[in-house]
């Protein structure tokens, strides 16, 4: 089946929805979904670099002979990418829990101690 | 997070936990011949122990917790990879020192397709250890800090 | 000697890393002993830096290489290959002047933290996050590969939000930590984006191999633009400078020091995807217009938004992004004539140049005695500072050095930088000249202001303290002497590390190339 274009649509899309929830939502926790649907578009682009039709994993253990392999370089980029990720991801979300016990809220305009 | 869940679950998920920590160090141990890795099989171990978190509550796991240890385990991950790293120093920075040489980790590679060698690719596996200890006990130790400690407390 | 000097590019990285994991565990034999090794390994880390930089300018700025994990770590194409296929360093002029910088303010930022953090606890993980902030920004300027410099770019967003918001007690550190880590991050996702489209155009991930594969199609233009945007988000240039006050104002003093370093390497690598990496293959008049504009709005905005600051350290910190701007000023005129390259073009890319080392040293300094001030007065607000200068002697002068020096007062290194730009943005248009001038004369204003609301007038009754302790004066010490040793000597600083700097990104891109596919 040929998928043609479609995971880089899906994966701009990805991006784009990201984009918007970082632009439009006020709850700090949506912000931080946003910047995971970002990096999840990203992540989702860096793989589809790699995929030649019809190819198989590439890795050498029990494979068939005599077949045509994806790239395995977008394969370590994506995995150091989703990594870096998790980092991100923990250390918002502990700054988030942070602000909480501070503010008592997280509706990011009512978080307004920094100004000018 | 105080409260655990109900009889089933915790029965089940005391079971389940031995398998998923087998199925975890597979994933590490096999990182050079099969997809996975130091990372992976870091993430895997690690949601073991969520799972038990999630299963008991904090104050199922009061006694057990040693965060201290957690963090000095961590800390031994990554001096260890720095370490393997630092081996190979007399020719370069990251030289597998080991690979092809018949000591540790240390049978030829076949070239293609093969039925996979567990005995190869040097300092390889062992990076995959110290990697892999190093994940494990730092989603831990964040998934400790987030589930237990996130209460509503007055400001210091 | 020569073991140590031709494995100095990755040992740069991997001893403050080494430092970075094992300070927790040095740290629970004592206070003493964690300052000792931290202190060890900051002052063996800036000796390498020195060893590298003597090594690379004395070949006359050649680049050199160094594979990780190779056979031999020299040689980039093994038997055969036409592609590098390990990851590469390669350090040429422009890099070891940024170790250079970098090594100077991150000596001089952990030797005071010694004095600044001995009250309080928690300085394991103080110290642990710092060295490992060193180590990324030194990956960060070392690299000869795209991807390696996302990774450490990434390393470099987490250590210093980790730092930012290291103070957990206070409310508005938290807010400031969370809202700069977007920001970072959105600005890595945009570097990834642009490296994953080059690499699906070209094939590889490689600086040199990806610069002699360009070719200007639709693809590397969209790229360029990603990473021009991405970088300088990471710089603070104007329009988006939101996050740098929060970041500079919110961390710790030593800290806000070592951030500078950060936006500046982010700085370098912005210069070397648009010097080396696309070169001519693009535009250039219109790249370099383009980072003409950003600078124009960094230096203005910056510093209209300090007049109205009454925070010490959120002054100093409109101050530093508003330095950026010059920095851009002179690369980028440097940027728009490097097709016909007249000599005006290589001045001032000398004088962008040379500002990011005055700069460095100047904002570092001022950064420090912000530090010593906010801790000797108790609070950080300017109109409840006064009279410090009856008590803190020493820290007025270095105030005094390290603001004329960045407002470009002769005989300070600012001067002969800033003099570099005004004479070279003259000749290409009157009008950048004007704004740049005209900043610096609001800019002094604005220090004035700062030195009278904290340092001159009667003192409050309230204000304890007295001179800063000597683990704080020294540091600054050394900051300011290097603030007025390059004032008085631009000539021979500016031709011994400056020069192979700018001729490296200027002239050098083919010798770049060359060095590691073999010419």
């Amino acid at each position: 089946m040929n998928l043609g274009n479609l995971p880089f649509i899906v994966s701009a899309l990805l991006v784009v929805l990201g984009i918007y929830t970082l632009l439009f939502k006020r709850n700090l926790i949506k912000l931080v979904i946003g910047i995971s649907l970002i990096e999840t578009g990203v992540n989702l682009f860096l793989v589809m670099l790699g995929y030649r039709s019809k190819g198989i994993a590439p890795i050498y253990t029990f494979a068939p002979a005599g077949e045509r392999m994806v790239l395995p370089t977008p394969q370590a980029l994506t995995l150091t990418s989703i990594v870096i990720g998790l980092a991100t991801t923990a250390l918002l979300l502990s700054f988030a829990v942070f602000i909480w016990r501070h503010y008592g809220t997280l509706d990011v305009h009512r978080i307004k101690e920094l100004k000018g | 997070m105080n409260g655990g869940m109900s009889v089933i679950v915790r029965t089940v998920s005391r079971f389940v936990y031995g398998l998923i920590l087998v199925f975890g160090f597979y994933v590490i141990m096999h990182g050079h011949l099969t997809p996975g890795g130091g990372f992976q099989g870091g993430a895997v171990v690690a949601s073991a122990f969520a799972l038990l978190v999630v299963a008991f509550g904090a104050a199922g796991l009061k006694g057990r917790l040693n965060a201290h240890l957690l963090q000095s385990l961590e800390e031994i991950g990554a001096l260890a990879f720095l370490a393997l790293g630092f081996l190979g120093i007399g020719t370069a920075f990251f030289y597998n020192l080991l690979a092809n040489s018949g000591g540790l980790f240390g049978a030829s590679v076949p070239i293609g397709p093969n039925n996979g060698v567990l005995d190869s690719a040097g300092t390889l596996p062992l990076m995959n250890w110290a990697v892999g200890l190093k994940v494990m006990t730092g989603i831990a130790s964040i998934v400790i800090v987030m589930l237990i400690g996130a209460r509503k407390e007055e400001v210091k | 000697m020569s073991a140590l000097s031709v494995h100095a590019p990755v040992l740069l990285i991997a001893i403050p890393l080494l430092g970075a994991f094992a300070v927790p565990l040095i740290g629970k034999l004592g206070r003493g002993v964690r300052d000792a090794f931290v202190g060890l390994i900051a002052a063996f880390t800036a000796a390498l830096a020195g060893l590298l930089a003597a090594n690379v300018f004395g070949n006359g700025g050649a680049a050199s290489v160094y594979v990780l994990g190779g056979k031999p770590f020299d040689i980039p194409l093994p038997s055969g290959m036409t592609a590098p296929i390990r990851i590469l360093l390669e350090v040429d002029g422009m890099s070891a002047f940024m170790a250079l910088i970098t090594a100077l303010v991150t000596l001089t930022a952990i030797a005071f933290s010694f004095s600044y953090w001995r009250e309080r606890s928690g300085g394991s993980m103080y110290h642990s996050l710092l060295l490992l902030l060193t180590a990324g920004i030194f990956g960060m300027e070392l690299t000869g590969d795209m991807f390696n410099f996302f990774v450490f770019l990434e390393v470099t967003s987490i250590a210093a939000c980790g730092l930012i918001g290291f103070r957990v007690w206070l409310g508005r550190t938290q807010e400031a930590a969370f809202k700069v880590m977007t920001l970072y991050t959105l600005s890595g996702l945009f570097v990834l984006l642009a490296i994953g489209l080059l690499y699906g155009e070209h094939g590889g991930l490689n600086i040199a191999y990806l610069a002699h594969s360009l070719s200007g199609g639709i693809v590397d233009k969209i790229a360029l633009g990603l990473l021009l945007t991405g970088l300088a988000m990471k710089a603070g240039a104007v329009p988006m400078h939101m996050w740098a006050p929060d970041a500079y104002g919110e961390a710790p003093a030593p800290t806000s020091a070592v951030l500078v370093a950060n936006s500046q390497a982010s700085l370098y690598g912005l210069f070397r995807v648009l010097f080396t990496l696309f070169g001519i293959t693009v535009s250039t008049a219109t790249t370099g217009w383009i980072l003409i504009v950003f600078a124009l709005l960094t230096i203005f905005v910056g510093v209209t938004m300090a007049l109205v600051q009454s925070d010490i350290k959120r002054l100093i910190a409109y101050g530093a992004v508003s330095q950026i701007g010059y920095m851009l000023l002179g690369v980028g005129v440097g940027l728009a004539t490097i097709v016909t390259k007249p000599t005006y073009g290589f001045v001032a890319m000398q004088g962008g140049i040379f500002h990011m080392v005055n700069d460095a040293a100047c904002i570092g300094l001022l950064f420090l005695v912000a530090g010593a001030v906010t801790r000797a007065a108790g609070t950080r607000d300017l109109n409840k500072m006064g009279g410090l200068a009856h008590t803190m002697k020493y820290t007025s002068v270095f105030f005094i050095i390290g603001a004329f020096a960045l407002a470009g007062v002769p005989p300070f290194n600012g001067f002969a930088s800033k003099f570099l730009i005004y004479e070279a943005s003259f000749k290409l248009s009157p009008f950048l000249a004007i704004i740049a001038i005209l900043s610096s004369i609001l800019l002094l204003a604005v220090f004035v202001k700062a030195f009278q609301g904290a340092f001159l007038g009667p003192k409050p009754a309230s204000l304890g303290g007295g001179e800063a302790p000597l683990g704080m004066l020294i540091p600054m010490a050394v900051l300011a002497l290097v603030v007025i040793a390059f004032g008085l000597f631009p000539g021979f600083f500016v031709e011994r590390i400056v020069t192979p700097a700018a001729r490296a990104l200027w002239f050098g891109r083919d010798a770049y190339i060359s060095a590691i596919l073999g010419g």
